[in-house]
């Protein structure tokens, strides 16, 4: 019999794929159902977002952050008024401060659990989508409680946080997370020994902690190789030093491990949250150096100083001085950095944005390999990534 | 987080190390910045990387940045992190949009990307690069987006065309012409006192008082 020339076949999967997460677009060279080689094609939301902050005032470029990674968008403004407040070297009241953890702690939580009920989805749970759902709504009340938009909230300052959280959203929000674990329990109860989720996610795409640190990866996606690195231990910022939490690592670098990880740190959020509840200092929320933070509406109706500061704020907006910094925060999907530099006038001169989205989709190709076509979604999945930070 | 000192005696370390290759290490903002020279790029990321005393495992970032002012007028900007010592430190070269720089992606595999990136949206090419392809632009896009000479409209708009049944590229057509809005101006009262002046200061020289 003559002997077959078999060749690779070449497949297209995106940019319009449910799985995909997004636009992305993956070009696979497969050997029967075994990938060989992978390529990403990324970009496809492109926004130009750097460029669009370069001509901007330092508080008009904040809501571009929010669309960033839109599953999470206070952590991405928490890295930028972070860096902005090092530049300028402002101090942030106490309550100011708790009330970022606090909504920090939330975004985790609105995170993760679109993330892990979707990684269900990818592998053919249907139901926890809907009950992850119904949850995350809830939490994007307190969103909408806050500022008035359910996800692109515009609600960290320069100095703070906008307003103040209205009464009684405190006391909802306890009752709201000693209830979260019962949700937390049920849906476990749907994925963890799940025997479809486990077969399709057990021993897929195995890490070890020295190639993760090679490709540079951050977050779950480094802690499921079994290191406790977690800025939020290790370079703690805006008091987290004052909660107390545990980081959850995994043992095999696998896609479960990586699951699991993101179901424990919804607990491990739920215990900040509690304890942020718990020690809520009163104060303002705001900075009171009306020269970066606007004074407040009632003040601007009465004081004429107040209303010079408030128009030039709104117009000129404040300056930062000539310097440069990267700052770092643990976001929910690993570190989200914001290296930035000032030239001394009232826009950013550069504003490069480190999302770890884009370094975790660029070792696709080597945690693909020698998979089968079907595991690549479920790789895609636990690798949690959101287009909005990776095309940026 | 390592205190200042520490951070000074991290950069003197490096300084000694690798005297020919550094050329400065200061520390600003708590923070480790070190100027290198571009050629012996990958001699210092390897030595950052393999040192006891640095161990930077890990390459957080690798951007660009434009100052079309200098002669060599980009700055390749490397972030590190190490795990170990909790500690990071930025490294700085100079190039252009003529010479390559070595590709460092033999050092940290995560560099890949980022050079892309870099390559993308600056033009700074990468010596050695393994597949230096365009990453977040358009397949045929020309030009470089985020260099400052680079207009924020761009050059091209997309859009459908029902006649010819695909995608068409048209020259950019405003209706109402760009407009950047100088909001820099004097503060009056900044000559008063005796401080340094502030941008937009200027020009209040040279204007008739009313």
């Amino acid at each position: 019999m003559a002997e077959v020339d078999i060749k690779n076949m070449t497949l297209n999967f995106g940019p319009q794929h449910p799985a995909a997460h997004g636009v992305l677009r993956l070009i696979m060279e497969l050997d029967g159902e075994v990938i060989e080689r992978c390529d990403p094609h990324i970009g496809l939301l492109h926004r130009g977002t750097e460029k669009l902050i370069e001509y901007k005032t330092y508080q008009q470029a904040l809501p571009y952050f929010d669309r960033l990674d839109y599953v999470a968008p206070m952590a991405m403004e928490h890295a930028y008024v972070l860096a902005i407040e090092k530049l300028l070297g402002l101090a942030v009241p106490e309550r100011g401060q708790a009330v970022r953890v606090l909504f920090s702690e939330i975004t985790r939580l609105l995170n993760h659990l679109l993330n892990v009920v979707s990684q269900g989805m990818d592998v053919g749970a249907m139901t926890p989508a809907l009950w992850g759902y119904e949850e995350r709504e809830k939490l994007m009340e307190f969103y909408e409680g806050v500022s008035g938009a359910r996800m692109h909230a515009n609600y960290f300052r320069v100095g703070g946080v906008h307003q103040d959280m209205p009464a009684g959203m405190a006391e909802k929000m306890g009752t709201y997370i000693d209830g979260f674990h019962h949700f937390l329990d049920d849906m476990e109860t749907l994925l963890t020994e799940n025997r479809i989720f486990k077969q399709r996610n057990v021993d897929i795409s195995v890490i070890s902690a020295e190639e993760a640190m090679d490709w540079g990866f951050t977050g779950v996606m480094l802690r499921c190789t079994g290191l406790p690195w977690d800025l939020r231990k290790s370079q703690p910022y805006d008091g987290y030093e004052k909660y107390d939490f545990d980081i959850p690592v995994g043992k095999n670098g696998d896609c479960y491990d990586r699951y699991l990880c993101r179901v424990e740190e919804m607990r491990q959020s739920c215990r900040i949250i509690k304890q942020v509840l718990e020690t809520m200092p009163d104060g303002p929320v705001i900075s009171a150096d009306h020269k970066v933070a606007p004074p407040a509406r009632a003040e601007m109706k009465q004081s004429m100083e107040a209303l010079i500061n408030h128009f030039k704020l709104y117009t000129e907006g404040f300056k930062v001085p000539a310097g440069e910094t990267y700052t770092a925060i643990e976001a929910p999907k690993g570190e989200f950095g914001v290296y930035l530099v000032a030239d001394g006038t009232n826009m950013p001169y550069r504003c490069k944005i480190r999302s770890p989205g884009y370094v975790h989709l660029a070792a696709m190709n080597h945690l693909c390999k020698g998979h089968l076509l079907a595991d690549s979604v479920a790789v895609i999945g636990s690798l949690d990534i959101v287009f909005g930070e990776i095309d940026r | 987080m390592a205190d200042d000192g520490a951070l000074q005696e991290l950069g003197q370390h490096i300084g000694a190390v690798l005297a020919d290759q550094v050329i400065a290490t200061t520390v600003e903002l708590e923070e480790l910045v070190v100027t290198a020279r571009a050629d012996q790029i990958i001699k210092v990321l390897t030595f950052l990387r393999d040192d006891p005393l640095c161990l930077f495992k890990i390459l957080v970032d690798v951007c660009g940045a434009d100052y079309p002012e200098r002669p060599k007028r980009f700055d390749v900007v490397y972030n590190l992190l190490s795990l170990v010592h909790n500690q990071r430190v930025r490294i700085k070269v100079e190039a252009d949009d003529i010479a390559p720089i070595p590709s460092v992606t033999g050092v940290y595999n995560s560099a890949n990307w980022f050079e892309r990136e870099a390559w993308d949206m600056y033009g700074i090419m990468f010596a050695g690069h393994p597949d230096l392809r365009r990453i977040l632009t358009d397949y045929g896009f020309e030009g470089h987006p985020l260099r400052k000479d680079f207009p924020l409209t761009g050059f091209v708009e997309v859009r459908y065309d029902d006649e010819r049944k695909r995608v068409v590229y048209d020259p950019v057509k405003l209706p109402q012409e760009f407009r950047k809005f100088d909001f820099l101006s004097p503060w009056e009262g900044a000559a008063a006192v005796p401080i340094d002046v502030l941008p937009g200061d200027e020009k209040a020289e040279g204007q008739e008082p009313n």
